[in-house]
């Protein structure tokens, strides 16, 4: 039996020092476990000060006293590393263990034990914790916002088939696969944006912005099967003569009537809101941002002084101001300038100003990743005889597009959590509810509840696209 | 325009504006000019930003720190509040601090104070204040140290540049920061006494406290959110400049002998800086834009005195929101000045 010195434990007296050791941390967790969920103080007897910290001050010298390097057991060795390197990691330790144990008692009673869910009024709410019911009364207009109840089959429809539609990707046999991009890119947008026209909105609202989608998607379809020498000029007058032909010659009358299906019932926008507008925003928007940040980033880059001055211009405005103004800009200023006569519904108000404010973010984003591939790519392109368009497309962007997932990512979960900002034109998306029910007589003093149901739901959403854009990263690395 | 009967001109600014506002830092009422109102609002927001990023700062640094620790529990723990926090919209964040979790606080009335002085209520935080008496050689004595500390540092590189001889130029500021104020208190006549908030009875059930100073709850629940929030980006952007410096470059500085406090401050912190401070430039810009959401919970800032009630007085939509446009932009731009500056100052100079 060698000496115990209980200063520096060592592997002779492993047995002793990891009884005792073990026998104090246990007995520190114990006293503050009883302490917490059965409220039995064990150690009252003594003075305060010395009660509060004794679990403590027990715990740390157990860490202490099973602090053997090289003890030959390897779990112990495992924690030793892990949480109880040396004496400011094992107080830290112990500190995070008690917090965790001494906050579960509260958490677990407010979210399950003493939280109400049954019922469908207020009545119900007596515990002292959440008020699950409220949420479960208010959850169709959390949902769907001010859309008329019988009408809501519509979003859910729309979205389980957009849903669909968007998995195509991943049924794709080898033969389509090289379609998938001019898919997601064009044809998906165009359906989706049919679906909220004449399915959920079901009215005259968006008239000339779908001539103008109508007529750039046929442009852009057509475009793929034009010479790259008169591109240029194509893109400028087709999109144009399109929008022209469409408004005044081909469709007019019947798109107003197409609009108008006897069947379904218009709802206006203003009457959209909760999770399902967030949904309609964020997408939208997303599908917008990209291709305009897209445009940006090579005029930021252009040889052509207008261009270059044109888009840094854009982007370092929409970058230097708050979305807020951007937002209240569009709601106050923007009609301002538009001919009497003229009207452009909010909704599409809101989701070209974040288009454009989160497309100089995406723009900066791409910028970083064309400024990261080395010049060689470039001459290497133009020495094969690539054309500007050609040179980008094929070699420069699929690179560059590949180092920037994650920036991307980003903003586009920025973009997500930027969207309740659009309370501030008077369109309620889920925290713009949370804010009416709260102020609803009926239901008021259950802030807490709507907030953390509005937070989980938010989390759930950001955390599962900040983990497929690192999918997506890891999936398209390749060593360089 | 015209057709609308709106007229252009921000002859506007200069008129009486007879709109109150709930917190200003410097002298306001409704028989101020809608310029004043402008500087209020001005004021206001700078006030919440830096408070802002000075918790930010802290926390973030705090929390990257702890990201990086060999300790699997401590690692965790930041992991989590960092997922948490940044996955939820800041807005979300400001309307939780401020309709849920500031209203459960007690009534002025019923609180208990803080070490005896501060109160923490559902009307705002009352904190002592301090009455000074000869303020100005108090400021004086402070401008004082910093300058001496400038002049040591100097002197203290040149000595080490040319001797080798490191000073301890840590502890002499330090001391100078502490001693030069005690000898203005001993013999410049400085003298400051503690106010503190007293509880005063408005009406039958209307509490208040008089005296002190006292931070309303907007501001708080608006520094709060902004700080958590933000906090969690800077913290990434700690993780990754720490985590970018090459092992080779610690186990190089230690093995000519520095010992492990002057690896961390001359070999590893100088590298790492080069990393963390672009994105954090950015984090910081983001959080002076951010701070406009302080509309949403009625903190007087710009964006709320300016573009929210004087807009609405005088109408005047085109000149108000291109000049509330105007001044975030240069309020960014000049924070992006100041940044590239110190930025190009840390650079590595090649030679």
């Amino acid at each position: 039996m060698n000496k115990l010195n209980f200063l520096q434990p060592d592997k002779n007296n492993l047995s002793t020092y990891l009884y005792t050791g073990v026998f104090l941390v246990a007995l520190s967790i114990f006293i503050v476990f009883l302490n917490s969920f059965f409220n039995k103080d064990l150690i009252s007897f003594l003075p305060g000060t010395i009660s509060f910290f004794l679990p403590l001050i027990l715990g740390f010298i157990g860490l202490h006293l099973i602090r053997i390097d090289y003890s030959g057991l390897k779990f112990l060795d495992k924690v030793n590393k892990n949480i109880n390197t040396n004496n400011f990691n094992a107080f830290l330790s112990l500190l995070i263990v008690f917090v965790i144990i001494k906050s579960l008692p509260p958490l677990l009673s407010w979210f399950i034990l003493d939280a109400n869910i049954a019922g469908d009024s207020k009545d119900v709410c007596t515990g002292s914790g959440a008020c699950w019911t409220y949420i479960k009364i208010w959850f169709n207009r959390f949902m769907y916002g001010m859309y008329p109840n019988a009408e809501q089959w519509r979003i859910n429809l729309s979205f389980i088939a957009l849903a669909f539609l968007g998995t195509i990707g991943f049924f794709a046999t080898e033969k389509f696969k090289k379609y998938l991009t001019l898919y997601y890119v064009v044809i998906y947008p165009v359906i989706a944006f049919f679906f909220i026209f004449f399915f959920i909105s079901g009215g005259p609202i968006f008239f000339d912005f779908s001539y103008g989608i109508i007529a750039a998607v046929i442009s852009i379809i057509i475009g793929f099967f034009i010479p790259s020498k008169f591109k240029m000029y194509y893109f400028i007058i087709v999109p144009i003569t399109l929008y022209i032909l469409l408004k005044y010659v081909f469709f007019y009358e019947e798109l107003i009537e197409l609009g108008k299906l006897e069947a379904l019932e218009w709802v206006e926008t203003g009457a959209w809101g909760g999770l399902s507008l967030t949904f309609i925003v964020s997408f939208f928007c997303l599908i917008f941002c990209f291709p305009i940040g897209l445009f940006l980033s090579l005029g930021r880059r252009s040889d052509f002084p207008i261009i270059k001055y044109f888009s840094i211009g854009m982007i370092e405005f929409w970058r230097g101001v708050p979305l807020i103004t951007v937002l209240f800009m569009s709601s106050v200023m923007f009609p301002m300038f538009l001919p009497e006569d003229m009207f452009i519904d909010k909704l599409v108000r809101v989701i070209i100003a974040i288009s454009l404010f989160e497309a100089a973010y995406v723009a900066e984003v791409i910028r970083g990743g064309l400024q990261a591939l080395p010049r060689g790519q470039y001459d290497a392109a133009k020495s094969l005889g690539m054309g500007y368009w050609k040179m980008h497309i094929l070699v420069i962007l699929p690179q560059a597009l590949k180092l920037v997932i994650p920036g991307i990512a980003n903003t586009f979960l920025a973009l997500v959590k930027d969207t309740p900002l659009i309370f501030v034109v008077g369109l309620l998306e889920i925290v713009g509810m949370l804010n009416l029910a709260k102020t609803n007589p009926e239901w008021l003093g259950f802030a807490m509840e709507g907030y953390v149901f509005a937070s989980v739901l938010f989390f759930i959403i950001c955390y599962a696209m900040s983990k497929y854009s690192y999918n997506l990263e890891q999936k398209y690395k390749t060593e360089r | 325009m015209e057709n609308r009967g709106i007229t252009f001109g921000y002859g506007f600014l200069s008129q009486e504006s007879s709109f109150d506002v709930q917190f200003s830092l410097i002298e306001y009422d409704g028989s101020h000019s809608y310029f004043r109102a402008y500087l209020v609002g001005l004021l206001n927001t700078i006030l919440v930003s830096v408070i802002g990023i000075i918790f930010a700062t802290i926390i973030g640094v705090v929390v990257g720190i702890a990201r990086l620790s060999n300790n699997y529990l401590i690692e965790r723990t930041a992991a989590v509040y960092v997922e948490f926090f940044r996955n939820i919209p800041l807005l979300l964040q400001i309307f939780f601090w401020y309709f849920a979790a500031l209203r459960a606080l007690p009534l002025p009335q019923d609180t208990e104070p803080m070490f005896g002085v501060f109160f923490l209520t559902i009307k705002g935080f009352f904190v002592p204040a301090f009455v000074w008496n000869n303020l100005d050689i108090f400021i004086y004595s402070i401008i004082a140290a910093i300058i001496s500390i400038i002049f040591i540092r100097i002197y203290a590189r040149k000595k080490q540049e040319n001797k080798g001889i490191q000073t301890p130029v840590l502890s002499i500021s330090i001391g100078l920061l502490i001693i030069l104020p005690l000898l203005s208190f001993l013999f410049g006549g400085v003298d400051a006494t503690v106010e503190v908030p007293v509880i005063k009875q408005l009406s039958q059930s209307g509490f208040t406290y008089e005296g002190g100073i006292k931070l309303p709850p907007e501001l708080i629940s608006l520094a709060l959110a902004l700080s958590l929030y933000t906090a969690t980006f800077i913290a990434e952007c700690v993780r990754a400049g720490v985590q970018g410096v090459s092992k080779g470059q610690k186990e190089a500085a230690a093995s000519i002998g520095l010992t492990p406090n002057q690896v961390l401050k001359l070999v590893v912190m100088p590298q790492a800086l080069r990393i963390i401070i672009p994105p954090t430039t950015n984090q910081y810009l983001n959080l002076t834009k951010n701070s406009s959401l302080a509309a949403a919970i009625a903190y007087p800032d710009l964006v709320l005195v300016f573009a929210g009630t004087a807009l609405m007085q005088t109408g005047r939509a085109i000149e108000i929101v291109s000049i509330t446009m105007l001044t975030y932009l240069s309020l960014s731009i000049s924070i992006s000045i100041f940044m590239n500056w110190y930025n190009k100052k840390i650079a590595i100079k090649e030679k």
